[in-house]
């Protein structure tokens, strides 16, 4: 039979899953954290570590040498001291849905896991803003705003699940990112426990602040390498008293791209144009069952949202346009519930991709918008080139795209195919001015193109940072760079 | 095959369980999860298990064992799952691989699982008698007599809130309330078959009497044999396939699917196992392509009246009714709106929806027999969404969310009526 070793792709030997399952994490570490945060959240079992050794990545898998749930920022600062003496790594996560491995335990690590830590601290109504537990899921967050009449607008597509912790970890975008941006955007504020159990502070409600460096932003997409995030303070915004929710469909994947050009060109900023291929569409629907047409060859999801007059004016406009591109059919969401069941569904879709493949591997290479329509032939060319089954779809809106392999992880002589032609896809965003991740982050899947893409100078100054924050090497190793 | 050398987790297809790709979406629907928030207590978690004994990474161990049985296999998270993974398949198989590796062993569970599972479901004759003796127990007052004597304080505390909750048995079973062959009234347009099933039959079988009443009222004639055997979802919920198989064949051959328009069952749970006759037989040639066909033939109350239309009803005095999804109607079959039209087809009813309607209440088969604590978390969480709507009527159409709200509302006190929705209409008439 086969097993995980042999088809880990672009994952280097030091992070394999050690097979014997062996307890190497010392026993007095074990009894310590018992007594820092209680021996009920400090988990051992073999049958708690299988359940803990992987996050949404394909393919991954690597045993921890125990999980700590924590309670408290206190608690964390006291397993980091511990951590910190005895050079103990730790791979903090939240809800384990990251895309990059970024959470994938290192071998015999101690998982912080902070889900228990899910608390709404106060909801600003006067200085629009929220503080949160890290815990706390993305989803809580935008009902808690919605709630108050306010917006928090980064949805990554496992926001019913995903944590605020990990959404700034990874700074998540979403479907709303053209318009809205992504987390970073909406970070006032953070509390950071760092390697050395110290507890830090950085920014405040204020919407200008310069004293100082932003270490702030600095945190933010840190993946877990440069401290422990255990509050987030955020920024919200009015809730739009308007929007138009539109569903075209296209004969040619590039009619669909030139549409999404024109739309831009027009001066338009909807909140949202993503788009879904063939496959993907079929997927969905069979999950969703949300009426989307099933005889087309691409599918724009298209939203805007503001001023009721402008809100009319965009939609009619892009509608036009998609007609003028020879759209086969316009169709306008007849209520927020028909609007917000679309956008549901356009979030399932690399969840459904899986219906037709026991592996599904996505990537989000991401160029400059004027690239798009390129960049999308030669994603299916390299599919043909290799003979793979590829669904593609993302956020067209903002040059993000997530083509995804379907495949087979017990295929090795495929898996190692679809390595190539990731390596083909990465190299071809960076030639056009693009980047090899938008928003799920280096973690372990693209560490190795990391160097090239981001030039000496950058990795120079990323590994002194690292170094300068983390001195002994016990935050999330093995992640990013080495 | 010797059936204790076997591992029904690495015979599965593999497929199967490399169908999850681990994306975490089911952890925010999972009871178990949400209470806990550890992963080996979510849908996620337990596949990661299971996968692990198919690919020789774990062997079946006690902790294993527990974990399969702490699973409420209410089902939600198939509905949220968007790659499609068949848990239910999974869980059954996973139970079946813990009860054949022994981990579970002990001399109280084998004694309770071999008169429960193997002896008492495996025929109704022998659940009748027992219900009759229960009935005769109850009727001639000897219950209530033993729960004032106080001779019940000696009883361990378990065991005592396994008494109180003993359900009171009807005056009769099905066959006493209902014709072998009730006519349509007026033209008949279908012939149907009518599954009293086991518990249903002791304890709610004036809710069989009121669903062949209303399948006659709708044009059908309801064929309903006073001798009818389990459905088998106990024994396949419990790690005894082989069992369910046995009854599955008994089921097809006292209903050839061939004869009927539809072949009724207006229990939730059992639907959802009843609908699922040919995977469990696709082994056996004999069966499999009339197993096939039954799961066709087989409908919900709620979705066969929903697809012949209701004839609708004539006076209702008003009410006010809030609705409680039974896992394996809502998850396990996906009838939502059914029930609620049937409910809304009623004059002068006002139903207000539930808030977690289809969030599970903790009866889940026997869970509640043998997880006691986190049934109960669910139900007080429950009756909490129950008395926020400020209703006095909850229908459901499971027999076990109905003698788990009937119960939770004797602890509380609680003046509610539980009822299934299939009563209401009937009443209606």
């Amino acid at each position: 039979m086969n097993n995980h070793q042999g088809h880990a792709p672009s994952l280097d030997p030091a992070l394999r899953l050690s097979h014997a399952g062996s307890m190497a994490l010392a026993a007095s570490i074990v009894s310590e954290l018992r007594r820092l945060i209680g021996p009920g959240n400090v988990l051992t079992e073999k049958e708690d570590l299988i359940a803990y050794s992987f996050d949404a990545t394909a393919a991954l898998q690597q045993m921890p040498g125990c999980v700590a749930l924590a309670a408290t920022t206190e608690q964390v600062a006291s397993v980091l001291k511990l951590a910190q003496e005895t050079r103990t790594a730790i791979v903090t996560r939240g809800s384990g849905t990251g895309l990059s491995g970024g959470s994938l335990p290192s071998p015999d690590c101690v998982v912080l896991c902070l889900v228990k830590m899910a608390k709404l601290i106060e909801l600003d109504r006067a200085n629009l803003t929220l503080l949160a537990e890290a815990g706390i899921t993305t989803a809580e967050v935008a009902d808690a705003a919605a709630a108050a009449g306010l917006f928090y607008p980064p949805d990554p597509g496992s926001m019913k699940s995903s944590t605020l912790g990990g959404n700034v970890a990874e700074n998540s975008g979403g479907l709303r990112g053209l318009k809205y941006g992504v987390t970073r955007n909406y970070v006032l504020g953070l509390e950071v426990v760092l390697a050395d159990g110290e507890v830090l502070w950085t920014g405040n409600k204020c919407v200008k602040d310069v004293a100082g460096y932003s270490l702030r932003d600095l945190f933010v997409g840190s993946e877990g390498t440069l401290g422990v995030i255990t509050k987030v303070l955020l920024r919200l915004i009015p809730k739009p008293p308007a929007k138009s929710t539109l569903v075209a469909t296209f004969a040619r994947m590039d009619q669909a791209a030139q549409t999404v050009s024109d739309i831009i060109a027009a001066r338009i900023i909807p909140c949202t144009l993503e788009f879904l291929d063939r496959t993907t569409i079929r997927c969905v629907e069979d999950f969703a069952r949300v009426g989307l047409p099933l005889d087309c060859e691409a599918l724009l999801l298209m939203e805007t949202d503001g001023h009721p007059a402008a809100v009319a004016e965009e939609a009619s406009r892009m509608a036009e346009l998609a007609r003028m591109n020879s759209a086969t059919r316009v169709l306008v969401a007849k209520d927020d519930a028909e609007a917000n069941n679309l956008a549901s569904a356009r979030r399932s879709a690399f969840s459904a991709l899986a219906r037709v493949a026991p592996t599904t591997i996505l990537e989000d290479a991401t160029v400059p918008r004027s690239e798009l329509a390129g960049m999308i032939r030669f994603i299916a060319a390299v599919a043909a080139k290799y003979r793979l089954r590829i669904g593609t779809f993302g956020h067209m809106g903002d040059g993000n795209l997530h083509p995804t392999f379907l495949t087979n992880e017990r295929d090795a002589g495929e898996m190692r195919r679809v390595e190539e032609a990731f390596k083909e896809i990465f190299d071809e965003a960076i030639r056009l001015g693009g980047t090899i991740t938008g928003e799920h982050g280096i973690g372990v899947s693209k560490k190795s193109f990391l160097p090239k893409f981001a030039g000496s100078a950058q990795v120079r100054v990323m590994r002194e940072l690292r170094r300068a924050l983390d001195p002994k090497g016990i935050l999330n190793p093995g992640k990013m760079f080495d | 095959m010797n059936e204790t050398s076997q591992s029904h987790l690495k015979d599965l297809d593999f497929s199967v369980v490399q169908q999850c790709m681990h994306c975490g979406l089911c952890l925010p629907v999972c009871p178990t999860y949400e209470a806990t928030k550890i992963e080996r207590h979510s849908p996620r978690g337990r596949i990661s298990l299971m996968r692990a004994i198919a690919e020789d990474r774990l062997e079946p161990s006690l902790a294993f064992g527990r974990e399969m049985y702490f699973c409420l296999g209410c089902q939600a998270c198939m509905t949220a799952c968007p790659a499609g993974v068949n848990y239910a398949q999974l869980f059954e198989c996973a139970r079946a691989e813990a009860e054949a590796s022994g981990v579970l062993r002990s001399p109280v569970r084998n004694l309770v699982r071999a008169f429960a599972i193997r002896w008492l479901f495996m025929d109704l004759n022998r659940l009748q008698l027992l219900g009759g003796i229960l009935r005769l127990w109850q009727e001639l007052g000897l219950q209530a007599l033993l729960r004032r004597s106080g001779l019940l304080k000696l009883l361990p505390a378990r065991l005592r809130e396994l008494e109180a909750m003993t359900p009171d048995i009807q005056p009769h079973f099905s066959a006493g309330l209902i014709a072998p062959v009730t006519p349509a009234r007026g033209p008949r347009n279908y012939r149907v078959a009518m599954l009293t099933g086991c518990a249903q039959d002791l304890i709610f079988s004036d809710i069989n009497r009121d669903t062949v009443e209303v399948l006659a009222r709708n044009g059908c004639e309801v064929v309903t044999p006073p001798e009818q055997h389990c459905c088998g979802s106990l024994q396949a919920h419990n790690g005894e396939l082989e069992l369910a198989r046995q009854l599955a064949r008994k089921q097809i051959d006292q209903f050839a699917p061939d004869q009927f328009d539809a072949i009724i069952s207006n229990a939730g749970g059992c639907g959802s196992h009843l609908k699922h006759y040919e995977t469990l037989l696709a082994d056996d040639p004999l069966y499999r392509d009339r197993a096939a066909l039954w799961d066709k033939k087989l409908k919900d109350i709620h979705e066969w009246l929903a697809l012949i239309g209701i004839r609708p009803p004539g006076h209702a005095p008003p009410q006010v009714v809030t609705y409680h999804e039974s896992c394996h109607l809502a998850h396990g079959q996906k009838i939502v709106m059914e029930p609620r039209r049937l409910l809304a087809a009623i004059p002068n009813l006002k139903l207000v929806e539930l808030p977690e309607s289809s969030w599970c209440c903790g009866s889940a088969g026997i869970y509640n027999l043998i997880q006691p604590e986190m049934a109960g978390q669910l139900l007080e969480r429950k009756l909490n969404h129950i008395q926020s709507t400020g209703a006095a009527i909850v229908a459901t159409a499971n027999p076990g969310c109905l003698l788990q709200l009937i119960n939770g509302a004797k602890q509380r006190g609680l003046t509610l009526r539980v009822v299934h929705p299939v009563t209401l209409l009937a009443e209606a008439y």
